[in-house]
């Protein structure tokens, strides 16, 4: 690799991932620590979805599921087998090959029709995997769900937190060129607009089914990180509202960005944190979702594009990558058009 | 002379209408063939069926001797066949860069070459590289959509409209490198300017109401005032 050919941000983002390192020798409090892992864990989900949504314009209600079977998959692995790193890495395996088989179908069966299929095929499923795991007590423990002994290795939580941040730094790095490979920028050729992508001879349907097995993968391995640092695991991996909040940290962060889903994180984990901890204050602190729906309301008056979107677009003089509501407009006109 | 590309009896809809009804027409390899025709005619609704776009009901187009009917868009394009269509379809959202190289299918010395011959005909597009497509005037567009449809090794281009919007200046420009690409490759060209599709084309067809009413050599059409009267209502 030729070190002067890397771009100016790859080092800032290497000097941040180094800063992070040190994190635990300056706060040892546990529940601090607890909300960085938090904050990888969410941004490595939130990056899945910007996969879907950001660079492929596929919407997903219903990406949860593949955090779940991540995260039940490693506890039901580890809670029946000896808990060591062999049986981590059996259970993580098995969480990535299920999401890819699940997405798979999901994307084969739906990606070909209008992209709302997807968003409620996946939210139908997401709902079936639900009542699955509420139903299946002898395996899952239903609602209540289990707690599971950690191999000796993540018992740490300061190795918990740099397995995490590793993760999500390689995660990154690895979607990043993905995202800037020749496959990359079809799928945000097939964003802008399915039929011109497919009228420069890609199979659409392809990509799409892909780059859905890709985000797949990436959230079950957030749900595997997600089992390991709770060290128990119930239903709510399977909730609707995992869903909204990593699309609300998407586009808060801004969509199409990479980063962005990683600042989202970060500030919806802190706002949640810090929110809730100001209840003695005032009770409405209780209701943290309150101000953070006034939040959100404001990131997108302010930052249409995300807060990372619109920072490139106007300050770096950056191409936005941010969806824009329009360019899907673009398609339908031409799908009308007549003579 | 080969015929490169064939339609015969084409009929089409689009969604519930009944636009094209009978249209006819062939394209001989190495020449540039004019559709001309008054709006709503049925001119780019023949593009997008030649590109599978639009379904055909009835009808053959064959494309280097083999129907290509009933085939996928994707299919048709990796044929051999790159498509400029009317709004200039670029990607908005990426860069000038990024909008030529989506369209590479390999990186090669071949293609590699072809890029940067387009980008001597074309040097605002190496200018505004980095641009984004979306904040391109109106003619870098244009000048980008044929780019992007000649970075490939195609047999045909089929462009439709590309003078549409554009000032006088930037249809000379237009023109002139149509006039380049004609050299290298077998063109269909969908314009309303007259006087454009003059200067470029070898042979015509005109379309109207959905069937194709009169064709013939570009030199004939220029002297026949009463088909050009008749049909695009030029006096």
């Amino acid at each position: 690799m030729n070190l002067r050919r890397v771009e100016t941000s790859t080092w800032i983002y290497l000097a941040i991932s180094f800063l992070l390192i040190f994190i635990p020798f300056i706060v040892t409090g546990r529940s601090m620590q607890f909300i960085f892992i938090q904050i990888f864990i969410f941004a490595i989900f939130a990056m899945s979805y910007d996969i879907l949504l950001g660079f492929t314009g596929i919407i997903s209600f219903g990406h949860v599921m593949f955090f779940g079977i991540g995260a039940y998959s490693t506890a039901v692995t580890l809670g029946r087998m000896d808990a060591t790193i062999g049986s981590f890495v059996l259970g993580a395996i098995i969480a990535l090959v299920i999401a890819a088989i699940v997405s798979l179908i999901v994307g084969a069966l739906t990606l070909r029709l209008k992209s709302h299929f997807y968003a409620m095929l996946t939210l139908a499923l997401a709902g079936l995997f639900l009542v699955l795991a509420e139903k299946w007590r002898s395996v899952t423990g239903g609602n209540d769900g289990f707690t599971f002994s950690l191999p000796e290795f993540f018992r740490d939580s300061e190795t918990m937190y740099w397995f995490s941040l590793l993760s999500m730094v390689l995660i990154f790095f690895g979607l990043r060129r993905f995202t800037r490979s020749p496959f990359g920028r079809v799928l945000m050729a097939i964003r802008e607009n399915e039929n011109r992508t497919e009228s420069l001879g890609f199979q659409v349907t392809y990509y799409k089914v892909l780059a859905s097995v890709v985000a797949g993968v990436v959230a079950s391995f957030a749900g595997v990180l997600y089992a390991l640092s709770l060290r128990f695991v119930n239903t709510a991996v399977f909730a609707t509202d995992l869903t909204i909040d990593v699309l609300l940290m998407t586009i808060i962060g801004g969509v199409g960005t990479l980063i962005g889903p990683i600042v989202g994180a970060g500030l919806v984990e802190f706002a949640h944190h810090w929110l809730s901890g100001l209840a003695d204050v005032h009770w409405i602190f209780e209701r943290w979702i309150i101000l953070y729906g006034i939040v959100y309301v404001l990131v997108v008056i302010f930052f249409p594009l995300g807060i990372v979107g619109t920072i490139q677009s106007k300050f770096m003089n950056r191409p936005v990558r941010a969806l824009r509501t329009n360019r899907k407009s673009d398609g339908k006109k031409e799908n009308r058009k007549g003579a | 002379m080969e015929n490169l590309l064939e339609l015969k009896k084409v009929e089409a809809f689009v969604q519930h209408y009944h636009i094209l009804h009978d249209i006819s027409f062939e394209v001989p390899k190495g020449e540039v063939t004019v559709l001309l025709g008054r709006n709503g005619a049925g001119k780019t609704t023949t593009l997008r069926t030649i590109m599978g776009l639009n379904r055909v009901s009835k009808g053959s187009i064959s494309f280097k001797g083999e129907s290509i009917v009933g085939r996928t868009t994707f299919d048709i394009a990796n044929s051999g066949i790159g498509y400029v269509p009317e709004d200039q379809g670029i990607f908005g959202g990426l860069t000038v860069g990024e909008n030529l190289r989506v369209a590479m299918k390999k990186e090669d010395e071949k293609t590699t070459e072809r890029l940067e011959w387009i980008l001597e005909l074309f040097p605002d597009l190496k200018k505004f590289w980095k641009k984004e497509g979306g904040q391109l005037s109106g003619g870098q567009k244009q000048m980008l959509s044929i780019a992007r449809a000649y970075v490939n090794e195609n047999d045909l281009l089929l462009i439709d409209e590309p003078s549409k919007g554009l000032a006088p200046i930037m249809v000379d420009k237009v023109t002139e490198s149509i006039q380049q690409m004609k050299e290298q490759t077998t063109i269909v060209l969908v314009e309303q300017n007259f006087m454009m599709a003059s200067q470029i084309g070898t042979r015509f067809y005109i379309i109207d109401d959905g069937v194709t009413v009169h064709s013939g050599a570009m030199d004939e059409l220029k002297e026949d005032k009463q088909s050009m009267k008749k049909y695009l209502g030029i006096s």
